[in-house]
């Protein structure tokens, strides 16, 4: 089975020989695109967190099969440069390996939420599990990132 | 040699530039060498440092690629022609193997091979202590998850399916899962006593005798056990792995393999959090098998669920303390009886109860003490490192302990501590003197005591306040929306850790660094490249050995060359030990650099110097007194946890974290803080969420559903309060930082929810059944 997706902009195509195949497992073992990790495969630590037509899902979640003509973005399409740039200079990144996940759910929080309050951050990262740095300086770089977009906006 | 299909790590854009405080501030600070007035020419000392030199915080030079998704963990890498291998475990945890039949696999198309004992090329067992833990399992398996077949194929579902075909006939047999018994049978991998002085259980006005346990928990790093096997057509291989000690794994391998060291290039492949769980090998002799058999690059990656199984855990413990103190609460006596669960194998249990035994009492002054500590051999699940190694187990206990003589005696649990805190010239159970801080610090005229100094700290930092009108998602239960304030109690503890830094007891423990100096071709600048074996777990290590060079060199750029065994050994990224021990290595390397760089132009060609670093040397326990100089460094953590308690659901929130930490010099505060915050999370973990659940040696909850780590709705706001108290003899003063919060948060918790529901909690993780049964009206 053949499926076409739109990845952060470009349109590539897939060929499927399982029904069940995750678009994680087609976005990484398919495609090559390895920015997405993948720490569970069973919905519980976000760090595979892709907008799908805008929605954040957890690709090892989500059938590719589902995904004919749609529209996802990954680390790499679906963030602005202040967010990026506030996890680096914040300190919000140690390993990493979260990083590409947390990074989707703060973009998707911030096109809601321009400017969120810390309950407001930890409820929505609540699904994306950090196990290095105790998350406050996640949410420093929210905050710093939230500022920055702001001071862009006309 | 095949070059992986992408690129591999240490990225090359970890080259300088990037070395700017975010704020571009600190472009000018102390001069080093000085050669003050002489107008800069590009290939002399400038005797400048420019910014992101030790002290500052510059941006971590694999940042970006780890925020555009470029930076490849080892499960990203991928190899023209790659097979995937995946791993055959036992269902049981004891038991004998009659047969193995791998026909059927072998036969299921796209399978390219099936490997069990018979097929391991050389030697049978490995281990970082001792070479116990079998490749693949030889006629018995002695732990649930013990690998006993290992499989190729064209993709990693086949090779799963595949390893389902292997028919393996099991005799099972009954498993020995008590530690107690099992030490009592004889059967422990180290028993360790400590013996000073006479506890006489007469002699104190208030005795405390509990008994205490710890959990299993799991590092849990989000980065899964993976790496690639690359055959290089002559017989050697090429290992893209992500551990914590290359060269420990090579000395392994190598033997099992079959092979000479020299024919296997061990390079570091990205690492996803490691805490421990990346120190005892994993993937690597298995695909290396199976690449060697093949002939082909062969991957390995777990799942989670295998992941649980796959890598060792923090020791469970059972121990029986008791405490007596005289009126005052100053301690008379301390005894003892520690159990850890090593598990089937070995791995590191002997080194974490020497951890155990000699840090048992905690950073207290005692003059009596009887311990005695044992690491059981059982078919629980192999035990070994995790962050805080061996130190974990005994601060729960004995800061329980003190909070209990501070209750009998109405002490303030702070006075307490302050009362028996040691101080500079006193000695530690082992008999080891408190020498690492600055004699000229005395107090009026009392020695300097570093754990009086934290604990005053927290005068001034008041305990947060209870917010009128609160939110339901800042109470325990959050938006489950289980109360409104109704059951909710407040409580506040404390939690003081003690840990040694860098290995003890006698090991010669050592790291290597390269440094380089020469001019860009391009644009004729100076540029420092380092090469060692340091593995970047996360903790940005690579980022300080940019900056140590910027500092001792005055150089800007700065390029890290990639980590692997033509480098010599840099040690563990573990003990807390890598700035010291690195760090001390690259500064060596830079210093002799620099020195070789007076007097000479780089335009003459460059220059290039190597050292070996050593931390002080240090002694074995004495088997039957536990006496001996067995640490290098001490370090201490002070936390303050402040809870709400639902006492009818037995909900906790941990509503806030307060640390004091000395770090006898921040060479990166934002890294500093990342390792405090990180550390006192993983303690939070275990306080009240983590645990691996084991009934009859079957793990109940491999996975991240049922094995629960803090999220950020479970972790507080963490205020940090960072001492910088120097130890002369460490580079730049530095004491390791990044296990000592993991040990003092735990009982901290725990202490504020005794104080919230007058529970007396002896065992972590604390379960809302412990909090809603027996609980005081
Ligand atoms: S890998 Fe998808 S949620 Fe963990
Ligand atoms: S930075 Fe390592 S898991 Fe988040």
């Amino acid at each position: 089975m053949r499926v076409t997706l739109h990845v952060d902009g470009a349109e590539l195509a897939a060929e499927i020989d399982r029904p069940g195949e995750s678009l994680l497992s087609t976005l990484r073992d398919r495609l090559g695109l390895t920015g997405s990790k993948n720490a569970c495969e069973q919905g519980e630590c976000g760090s595979c967190t892709v907008l799908l037509d805008g929605a954040p899902v957890c690709a090892c979640l989500v059938a590719t099969a589902q995904c004919e003509g749609r529209e996802v973005k990954t680390v790499v399409g679906a963030v602005p440069r202040p967010v990026r740039d506030a996890f680096v200079q914040c300190g919000a990144v140690q390993c990493g390996f979260c990083t590409p996940g947390l990074l989707v759910s703060v973009a998707d929080l911030l096109e809601r939420d321009p400017d969120p309050g810390d309950a407001a951050i930890r409820e929505a990262l609540a699904g994306n599990l950090c196990r290095c740095t105790g998350y406050e300086k996640i949410i420093d770089a929210v905050h710093t990132a939230a500022a920055t977009l702001a001071g862009e906006r006309p | 040699m095949p070059e992986p299909a992408k690129t591999p790590t240490p990225p090359p854009w970890a080259a300088g530039g990037v070395g700017r405080a975010p704020d571009g501030e600190a472009a000018e600070r102390v001069p080093v060498a000085a050669p003050g007035g002489q107008p800069p020419t590009r290939g002399v000392p400038t005797g400048r440092v420019p910014g992101g030199g030790v002290g500052d915080s510059p941006i971590r030079p694999e940042a970006e690629s780890k925020v555009n998704g470029a930076f490849d963990y080892a499960s990203d890498l991928a190899f023209e022609g790659m097979l995937w291998g995946h791993t055959l475990r036992s269902p049981h945890p004891r038991a004998l193997i009659r047969s193995i039949d791998t026909a059927a696999a072998l036969a299921l198309p796209g399978v390219a091979a099936v490997l069990t004992a018979a097929d391991v090329p050389g030697k049978l067992h490995y281990g970082l202590i001792e070479a116990d833990q079998p490749v693949l399992a030889p006629g018995e398996v002695n732990y649930q998850g013990e690998p006993v077949a290992v499989v190729a194929a064209e993709t990693l579902d086949l090779a799963r399916r595949a390893a389902e075909l292997v028919d393996v006939a099991y005799e099972v047999l009954e498993p020995r899962c008590d530690a107690g018994e099992a030490v009592e049978a004889g059967e422990y991998f180290r028993y360790q006593p400590v013996r000073l002085g006479e506890p006489v259980t007469a002699d104190a006005a208030v005795v405390i005798a509990r008994e205490y346990e710890v959990g299993m928990q799991d590092q849990a790093p989000l980065g899964p056990e993976s790496g690639v096997a690359v055959p290089t057509g002559d017989g050697g291989l090429v290992l893209h792995v992500a551990t914590q000690w290359l060269h420990s794994d090579l000395e392994q391998i190598a033997p099992c393999l079959g092979l000479a060291p020299e024919r296997i290039h061990l390079a570091m492949a990205g690492i996803g959090g490691a805490f421990g769980a990346r120190e005892d090998l994993s993937v690597q002799v298995h695909m290396a098998m199976l690449a060697l058999r093949t002939g082909r690059p062969v991957k390995m990656m777990y799942d989670r669920a295998e992941s649980f199984l796959g890598h060792v855990h923090r020791h469970p413990a059972r121990m029986r303390y008791e405490h007596g103190a005289d009126q005052d609460g100053r301690l008379v006596y301390v005894k003892a009886h520690i159990v850890l669960d090593g598990g089937a194998y070995a791995s590191t249990t002997e080194a974490v109860v020497g951890n155990a035994a000699s840090l048992a009492v905690g950073p207290y002054k005692v003059g009596h003490v009887s311990i005695d500590a044992w690491g059981a051999r059982t078919n629980n699940p192999p035990c070994g490192a995790m962050r805080g190694f061996g130190g974990v187990q005994t601060c729960f206990a004995y800061e329980s302990q003190m909070d209990a003589i501070a209750d009998a005696l109405g002490l303030d649990p702070l006075e307490v501590r302050r009362r028996n805190a040691l101080a500079q010239g006193d000695k530690l159970v082992n008999g080891q003197v408190v020498d690492a801080y600055d004699p000229t610090r005395a107090v009026d005229g009392q020695p300097f005591s570093p754990l009086r100094d934290l604990l005053d700290r927290f005068a001034d930092i008041p305990v947060p306040p209870i917010p009128a009108g609160r939110d339901i998602v800042e109470l325990p239960g959050g938006t489950g929306n289980t109360t409104h304030g109704e059951g909710v109690r407040r409580g506040v503890g404390y939690g003081v850790g003690l840990k040694n830094i860098c290995y003890s007891e006698g090991f010669d423990d050592y790291s290597t660094a390269r440094v380089r100096l020469e001019l860009d071709g391009a644009t004729g600048e100076p540029v420092a490249y380092i090469h060692t074996a340091a593995a970047e777990v996360g903790q940005g290590h690579w980022n300080l050995q940019t900056q140590i060079a910027r500092t001792e060199l005055g150089v800007e750029r700065v390029v890290l060359l990639p980590n692997d065994t033509k480098a010599g050994s840099a040690g563990s990224s573990s003990a807390s030990r890598q700035s010291y021990m690195t760090g001390g290595a690259v500064k060596a390397a830079c210093e002799a650099v620099r020195d070789l760089w007076q007097g000479r132009d780089l335009d003459d060609g460059p220059i290039e110097a190597t050292r070996v670093f050593r931390h002080r040397a240090t002694k074995p326990m004495d088997p039957v007194t536990g006496q001996g100089d067995s640490h290098v460094q001490l370090a201490l953590c002070v936390h303050r946890a402040t809870v709400d308690v639902d006492v009818e659901l037995g909900l906790v929130k941990v509503v806030d974290l307060t640390c004091v930490q000395d770090v006898g010099k921040a060479l990166n505060p934002v890294a500093l803080e990342g390792q405090i915050h990180g550390g006192s999370a993983q303690g939070l973990g275990l306080a009240v969420m983590e645990e691996i659940v084991t009934d009859g040696g079957r793990v109940r909850n491999a996975s991240f559903t049922d094995y629960l780590i803090p999220t950020i709705l479970d972790t507080p706001p963490m205020r940090l309060r960072i001492v910088e108290n120097a130890d002369p003899e460490a580079p730049y003063g530095l004491r390791g930082a990044g296990e000592p919060p993991t040990l003092s948060s735990t009982p901290a918790i725990v202490a504020a929810i005794r104080d919230a529901t007058g529970l007396p909690l002896t065992r972590v993780p604390v379960r809302p059944e412990h909090l809603t049964v027996r609980r005081p009206s």
